[in-house]
């Protein structure tokens, strides 16, 4: 492949972590073939060197919490062909839209000795709150199978595999036992997203749902379940309130949940 | 003691002890074991050397969305009831690679998987577990379209069954004929009586596995021990499944409430048919590598509770929870008898037990029945 044809990818950071973008890095076997098929023309996290736009693909790390923000992601999708959000944060707002049920104000004046030096957005939201989003990634981090799998998908011209049913097919396809039915764990694997390949359960502990919402989720019936069995209300609301916590049917869930309770 | 081989169908009594040699026998003539062992806080199925490796003193304790491993009151081999795998998982991978192609000087090569099938000897098969595999033999096997992945692991298998001893709170058989005994599709079925385990011979090769064992016939007494542990364990199961009007009860009532109602339960999550031992679907994922040079066909199992499973052109035929429980109940119980000629359910409990909000099968059934007014 001649290098001029090689696609420009760009790689953008909002609110987050840095661990997605890491988790390209991570790549190690296959990112020296990676960087032969595209040209990675603004990666930061990367490389201090960088090419002007437009760029083909535009992979978005984070959450959008300041007006810049919203500015900045306007920006980076009128320069991209194909914009794909990688992680939790950038897919469900992360982590920190935790302060989306709080006063954000009252956490600047907690955690920063000058708040006034601190301009924010009162909510963290998705980067589709705000324009047009062709593919999302899931995860906290994304799972780099899955982001070489799109990678290699968006250069073949063909549609990325990324099924999305429940972690629970993938605990089951590889022999993991049911912690929730034989240990009485919590776990949020029935209501999530494949793509870890069902990492948490097989470490012996519950899904904590940070891949987001399966394709049909029914998170009302598995909190019932969780309440029936004596997990207190408190804790099943927290375990949905985690890293995708803001993902529309997390967050209606434990919303109910909360309306219940008062 | 005899020197001579046991008769196909007669039934001897055996040493605890000397299972092992039966072990060993199995393994001199090239076998792999699988059978029962404890490992994540559950009885599975895995590969296993000896003795050691069953979950002697063990058994489980089973209820809806429930399983706890717990120290048995006795200090015997087979004192549980089915875990959460199956047999299937050997006959019938959960991930087989099929082909992969290769391109080289601007041609593609095809290679099949060259892997060769391996040669189990299944140890402590239960009833609901042998007429499962019949069921897959049935499916996969059983007519002009034949899978040749699964052919060619079940035509070797070994099959060391076990009689229940005991029944579990969400097991079945007895409403679905299946078990607790087993009558049929062995080699060896043991029943383990407290201090000797008797022995039926199942077919030619079973005895040969015997050649150098010490056995002795049975006799009328340890017969009559064995058919009571049996009837025992016939008595205990927890769950009943009235199958006299199905399929019509389910046919005839297509749209009752009970549907919707279930709906508001199931999670979608796909958890009992990957369970179930003979739900056998499939999908195929194709992998290929940056440069577009190589590739590989995986088979993975899939299930009628995901999505993509009923996506056609054009839209998702089945694309609500409703849809999808209404197909995999119905299909189990009903379609499933006119498609292969018997029911798709061995009774074997799994789905009650590992629905991670415990929807009972049998419960469905009854609520459906009830609700039709039949």
């Amino acid at each position: 492949m001649a290098s001029e044809a090689r696609p420009k990818l760009a790689v953008y950071k909002f609110s987050s972590c840095d661990g997605c973008q890491l988790a390209l890095l991570n790549l190690e076997d296959e990112l020296l073939s990676l960087v032969g098929a595209v040209e990675i023309a603004y990666f930061l996290e990367a490389s201090s060197a960088t090419l002007p736009g437009p760029y083909d693909v535009a992979l978005v790390e984070g959450s959008v919490t300041t007006a810049e923000d919203v500015e900045r992601i306007h920006a980076i999708r009128k320069d991209a062909k194909c914009l794909m959000t990688i992680g939790a944060c950038a897919t469900t707002g992360g982590i920190q839209a935790l302060r989306n049920w709080k006063d954000v104000n009252e956490f600047i004046r907690c955690v920063y000795a000058r708040p006034e030096y601190i301009h924010t957005l009162k909510d963290s939201t998705p980067i589709s709150k705000h324009v047009k989003v062709d593919l999302e990634l899931n995860g906290c981090p994304i799972n780099k199978v899955q982001a070489l799998e799109v990678l290699t998908a968006l250069l073949q011209g063909r549609a990325p595999h990324l099924p999305p049913h429940a972690v629970c097919m993938e605990c089951k396809r590889r022999g993991t036992v049911c912690v929730t039915v034989a240990q009485g764990i919590a776990c949020l694997g029935p209501l999530t997203h494949a793509g870890c390949g069902a990492l948490c359960p097989s470490y012996n502990r519950g899904c904590y749902g940070c891949f987001g919402p399966m394709e049909n989720p029914n998170p009302d019936s598995l909190a019932a379940h969780l309440l029936s069995t004596g997990v207190s209300r408190s804790h099943v609301i927290q375990l949905l309130r985690g890293f995708t916590g803001y993902s529309d049917a997390f967050r209606a869930a434990s919303d109910k949940l909360e309306r219940i309770a008062q | 003691m005899s020197a001579s081989l046991p008769r196909v169908s007669a039934s001897v009594a055996m040493p605890k002890g000397s299972l092992q040699q039966v072990f060993d026998n199995l393994r001199a003539a090239g076998y792999t074991l699988v059978g029962p062992t404890v490992r994540d806080s559950a009885i599975v199925l895995d590969e296993i050397d000896g003795l050691d490796d069953l979950p002697q003193g063990w058994t489980d304790e089973q209820q809806p969305a429930h399983y706890r491993l717990k120290k048995a009151p006795d200090n015997q081999y087979f004192s549980y009831g089915v875990g959460p795998h199956s047999w299937k998982q050997f006959l019938h991978p959960s991930r087989l690679r099929l082909f992969s192609v290769e391109k080289n000087n601007g041609s593609w090569t095809i290679r099949p998987s060259q892997e060769p099938p391996p040669r189990y000897a299944f140890i402590g098969v239960r009833a609901c577990d042998v007429a499962a595999i019949g069921i897959q033999d049935r499916v996969l096997i059983g007519s002009e379209f034949r899978d040749p992945h699964y052919a060619a692991r079940r035509e070797q298998v070994f099959v060391l069954a076990v009689n229940c001893s005991h029944s579990g709170a969400t097991c079945f058989c007895a409403s679905m004929k299946t078990g607790p005994k087993v009558t049929g599709g062995f080699d060896l079925a043991l029943t383990e009586l407290p201090d000797i385990f008797l022995v039926e011979i199942g077919s030619e090769a079973g005895a040969e596995v015997l050649g150098d064992v010490p056995w002795e016939a049975a006799t009328a007494f340890d017969l009559g021990r064995a058919s009571r542990v049996i009837q025992r364990a016939e008595r205990q199961d927890g769950r009943h499944m009235l199958t006299d009007d199905l399929p019509d009860v389910l046919y005839e009532n297509l749209e009752s409430p009970q549907w919707d109602e279930v709906a508001t339960r199931c999670l979608s999550c796909a958890n009992c048919t990957l369970v179930c031992p003979t739900c056998f679907c499939t999908t195929v994922e194709d992998v290929s590598n940056l440069r577009a040079t190589s590739a590989e066909r995986i088979r993975v199992a899939d299930s009628c509770f995901n999505r993509d499973f009923s996506h056609v052109h054009g839209g998702n035929s089945r694309p609500t929870i409703r849809s999808r429980y209404r197909q995999w109940l119905t299909h189990k119980l009903a379609s499933w008898i006119d498609q292969f000629g018997t029911s798709g359910c061995v009774g074997c409990g799994r789905c009650i037990t590992w629905c991670p909000v415990g929807i009972e099968i049998t419960e469905e059934v009854n609520a459906i029945r009830a609700k039709g007014g039949k």
